[in-house]
């Protein structure tokens, strides 16, 4: 196995509860060159597994290693891609793409020229000079993308890297996401609340239940993908996966709005004295 | 101006007291064409600057500092926010026991006026870089100094830039205060001989020459810097 994940334990410290527990016991493993993604509702810890890997956050308790090396604290190997794309204002779009190179010792061209080929890979050579204020949202995310590819990690972190795009940038950016996939080889390990993303991503899905956090199911799907149209059998693993998720769904609304609130049978909140309509 | 020349003109005060406006325009010329205060204004402004200096360093260090460790944002943080309540001329009688009334005196307080402002601001810099930005370094490989002089710096310009604007108000002042009350040479001392010898022509060009140069370090040099870094980022189209 490339990437090990063992009996992790997370917990945060909490205003009223004392301490709230985020993950719960998370077993996983990734294989080398893997596309794995990790659903689940917002709030169960999936985000905090992820920053668990890459070294920005650190495990009460378990063992992540990846290549049988134990992680301890963050590096360039498994670097991540964030939500915002996170791009430096203070920098053109070239020079954020080298920061890293340049911390590995690379000479200026050489780095340029890794730089340069990587943005032309995600489309967008023309835009090596520009600051990242001239660029649209999904330009940004391409930039932030180049910038973690262009690393050569081991594993690739992308916590919702597509949530704050519009549905067209993000169609797009799934195909092209799926190119580079291949092209590179790259392990990818993919955070998401979106179900339908996931599902046209990766081959392999892991659910969350939440609070505390943990592995509900791991789905695999091994068929081939364009990123774009969904088939039959995705559709099909689409509608398992939110039969899972949709217990999960339930808990955080009853959490949220109480116990008299139920999702599945009835979305509009009633009166027990009778029901909607009764009175006319 | 023609108001001030015509009342000026009309009033019952001396001219020494009361100096019109040509009048006023004369002696500043004649000044700056024989150097006197050309003399001055390079005097005032190598104080300010290396006072300024001090203060500027002084600030991004303990700035980083209290930003870095609770323990000093617990006791020099606190006392910063006290200190920085006190204007700096108050130091003055101290100074003169300390130091005597020469040109160290005077930049003793100047510093001051300046260093507390960088330090608060300094601070608030650094803890307002997006946790975002250092995510994305660290993730990177970015660590130590080099996360330092690559994020937590850059990121916090805005902020230092305009840190540095009020901190220049400030040391501006203490330093025309100290110059006033104890300098052999320098734009103050020129307002203080002026009084001596009855000269409001001269303390009057005096005070324009304060306000001109402050206008050019104001509107012309921190205003110039805060638009650039803006366009540069976007903040401003």
């Amino acid at each position: 196995m490339y990437l090990e994940i063992e009996g992790i334990e997370k917990s945060f410290p909490h205003k009223e509860k004392g301490t709230v527990k985020v993950l719960d016991n998370i077993n996983l493993e990734i294989e080398k060159g893997q596309f794995v993604s990790i659903v689940g509702p917002s709030g169960c810890g999936k985000s905090t597994m992820l920053y668990l890997i890459a070294g920005l956050e650190k495990a009460d308790q378990g063992k992540i290693s990846i290549n049988g090396k134990e992680v301890k604290g963050s590096g360039s190997d498994r670097v991540v891609v964030f939500q915002e794309a996170g791009l430096f204002p203070w920098l053109t779009v070239l020079d954020n793409v080298t920061y890293g190179l340049h911390l590995k010792k690379m000479s200026k061209k050489e780095a340029e020229q890794k730089a340069i080929d990587m943005l032309k890979m995600v489309h967008l050579g023309n835009y090596v000079d520009a600051y990242p204020h001239q660029l649209s949202g999904g330009m940004k995310q391409r930039v932030a993308i180049a910038r973690a590819l262009v690393m050569e990690p081991d594993i690739l972190l992308m916590d919702e890297p597509f949530a704050a795009l519009d549905e067209q940038t993000r169609m797009v950016l799934h195909k092209e996401l799926l190119d580079i996939w291949r092209k590179t080889k790259v392990t990818v390990l993919f955070i998401t609340h979106n179900i339908r993303e996931a599902v046209l991503l990766s081959q392999k899905i892991v659910v969350f239940a939440t609070r505390p956090g943990k592995i509900k199911k791991t789905f695999i799907s091994n068929d081939s993908k364009d990123g774009v149209m969904p088939s039959d059998v995705t559709l099909q693993l689409e509608k398992q996966i939110l039969a899972e998720l949709q217990e999960e769904i339930e808990k955080v609304l009853k959490e949220e709005m109480g116990d008299d609130y139920s999702f599945k049978t009835n979305s509009v909140s009633r009166d027990t004295s009778g029901d909607m309509g009764s009175h006319i | 101006m023609a108001i001030w020349e015509v009342t000026s003109k009309l009033s019952d005060l001396p001219d020494f007291m009361f100096p019109s406006f040509t009048q006023v325009m004369s002696t500043l010329i004649s000044g700056l064409i024989s150097g006197q205060i050309l003399i001055a204004i390079g005097a005032s402004l190598s104080r300010l600057l290396i006072g300024f200096t001090i203060a500027s360093i002084l600030g991004l260090v303990l700035g980083y500092l209290i930003w870095r460790y609770k323990i000093v944002e617990d006791t020099l943080g606190f006392l910063v926010t006290a200190l920085q309540s006190i204007p700096s001329i108050v130091w003055f009688p101290l100074a003169i026991i300390w130091f005597g009334l020469n040109d160290f005196a005077i930049l003793f307080i100047v510093t001051l006026g300046a260093t507390w402002t960088m330090i608060v601001n300094a601070t608030s810099g650094f803890k307002n870089v997006p946790v975002l930005y250092q995510r994305v370094a660290k993730s990177l490989g970015s660590s130590g100094f080099h996360f330092l002089r690559t994020v937590i710096l850059p990121a916090s310009v805005p902020q230092l830039i305009s840190g540095l604007r009020i901190a220049w108000a400030f040391s501006w002042r203490a330093l025309m205060a100290g110059e006033l009350l104890g300098a052999s040479v320098g734009l103050g001392q020129l307002l203080e001989s002026g009084r001596a010898l009855g000269q409001m022509d001269l303390v009057i060009s005096v005070m324009i020459i304060i306000g001109v140069i402050g206008t050019i370090m104001d509107n012309v040099l921190f205003l110039r810097l805060e638009r650039s870094v803006e366009r540069k980022w976007g903040i401003r189209a």
